[in-house]
């Protein structure tokens, strides 16, 4: 498997339960960053970055503007803002239009990064109930990326990853027990 | 459907920045490239450019598209009462300590259509301050100015903006700060007596008065480092020693080399010039 520069990872309903079985068992020297954009609600202050960090020894942080983007952290994407990755490896927060009623979006994170690191780059789009992703995952073709999504079978709901793969050209479907392993061969 | 993505790249951007900064005078060039990128994009495949070249001719040349392209990429989402708590926050702390003051002088920068311009007035009102406070409200775009000028907004929205209002530590029924006029919600004259609303660029232009407060909320994500510090120095001239300097939440003034003569309110993204 080719070396891997980021993996992002997207997803909304039933995606949260799939992080939470999948990160302990990733290791915890990952040669890349992890980036996490899941739908939420807008509230106060999240609890999502508290609760991920629990299940694994990978820093895990929300994501504050022009933050560099570092291998081996696990970073997540603010509630209410789409998270865009820079050409110099930092990160743009922008606070435009909601995109298929989600913000963040999935795509907008996607489609940056898929120009940012190109071939070298894994999407994995997990559980949910509309498309959000799906035309990231097109961007992530174009520029030579890998696209994973979740095997819908094994989704809460299934949508998501369906769309994906009607739309997109996925490379791998995974069920949720082999993610952790895929994850970390690409280190 | 396939829907294919149109791209533009960043030597094109970087060629279409050059030209609105020689032929109109605006300087986005400063501007968080892969966001400002992605705005151009969207602008582009809404208007179905035929191709890059056309694109940057009708921008160079049609004043009046130009205007829209103004307006199409900078981000005018705003609401009104947006995150309660930093209204909060401006009601139960930073307004009544500037309430002292025989007058009060607020620079909202970066207003946009004018959601949190009305938000302030109502909370200046029921405090008992409105009398004696003026808010500066600017932004570059004239569109929006023009916009926030009316007071008027959609009908559709207010059932958020109250319960935002209510968060936010509101006393009074919202729906007495405006008639329902069909789909628009009208607010009273009152609530804009005290605002100005007129154009300001924050990379261009200079301070232009001394405020108590200055409010700046989600543009500064839009700039790059180097722009932030700059507008982050236009502010720090023109913030009166003990002002309150408020930021976007996600925003900070951690980095700047300002930040020694702010300290911070805990919790929330409003700093107290100390200096």
């Amino acid at each position: 498997m080719g070396k891997c520069d980021a993996l992002i990872i997207g997803g909304s309903a039933g995606s949260l339960d799939v992080l939470l079985k999948v990160l302990p068992l990733l290791r915890p020297d990952l040669s890349f960053p992890i980036v996490i954009v899941i739908h939420r609600k807008h509230g106060t202050d999240s609890l999502l970055p508290e609760l991920l960090s629990g299940r694994t020894r990978l820093i895990v942080k929300e994501i504050d503007e022009k933050e560099p983007v570092l291998a081996g952290r696990v970073y997540i994407a603010p509630s209410d803002y789409h998270t865009l990755i820079e050409q110099d490896h930092t990160f743009s927060l922008d606070y435009s239009e909601k995109i298929n009623y989600s913000r963040p979006a999935i795509d907008a994170t996607f489609q940056t990064a898929a120009e940012v690191y190109r071939e070298k780059l894994v999407c994995l789009l997990l559980s949910g109930s509309n498309a959000d992703g799906v035309n990231g995952l097109k961007s992530v073709n174009g520029w030579g990326g890998i696209a994973v999504i979740q095997d819908p079978a094994t989704a809460q709901v299934a949508y998501m990853p369906e769309q994906a793969a009607i739309h997109a050209k996925i490379d791998y479907t995974l069920g949720i027990e082999d993610m952790a392993e895929f994850i970390n061969l690409l280190s | 459907m396939n829907l294919e993505l149109p791209t533009i790249t960043d030597g094109q951007v970087e060629i279409l920045l050059a030209d609105l900064l020689e032929h109109y005078g605006y300087d986005f060039t400063g501007y968080s490239k892969a966001s400002i990128k992605r705005r151009i994009l969207r602008l582009y495949s809404l208007d179905k450019a035929l191709s890059f070249a056309e694109f940057l001719y009708r921008i160079n040349n049609d004043t009046f598209y130009f205007k829209r392209f103004v307006e199409q990429i900078t981000v005018n989402v705003t609401e009104m009462f947006r995150d309660p708590v930093f209204f909060k926050t401006l009601r139960d702390v930073v307004l009544p300590k500037l309430g002292t003051y025989p007058f009060i002088r607020i620079w909202l920068a970066g207003c946009s259509t004018g959601e949190e311009a009305y938000s302030i007035s109502i909370i200046l009102k029921e405090l008992n301050l409105l009398h004696k406070s003026l808010v500066y409200a600017t932004d570059l775009n004239p569109i929006v100015l023009e916009k926030a000028s009316q007071g008027m907004f959609a009908m559709s929205q207010m059932k958020q903006y109250s319960e935002n209002y209510i968060l936010s530590g509101g006393i009074n029924d919202f729906s007495s700060y405006y008639t329902a006029n069909y789909s628009l919600a009208k607010f009273n004259d009152e609530l804009k007596s005290k605002l100005i609303f007129s154009t300001h660029n924050l990379v261009s232009d200079h301070s232009f008065n001394e405020f108590q407060l200055i409010l700046c909320r989600n543009v500064l994500i839009y700039f790059d480092r180097d722009l932030q510090h700059k507008v982050l120095r236009l502010f720090d001239d023109s913030l009166e020693g003990l002002g309150y300097l408020a930021l976007g939440t996600k925003e900070t003034l951690d980095f700047s080399p300002i930040s020694p003569n702010y300290k911070r309110i805990p919790a929330e993204k409003i700093w107290r010039k100390v200096i």
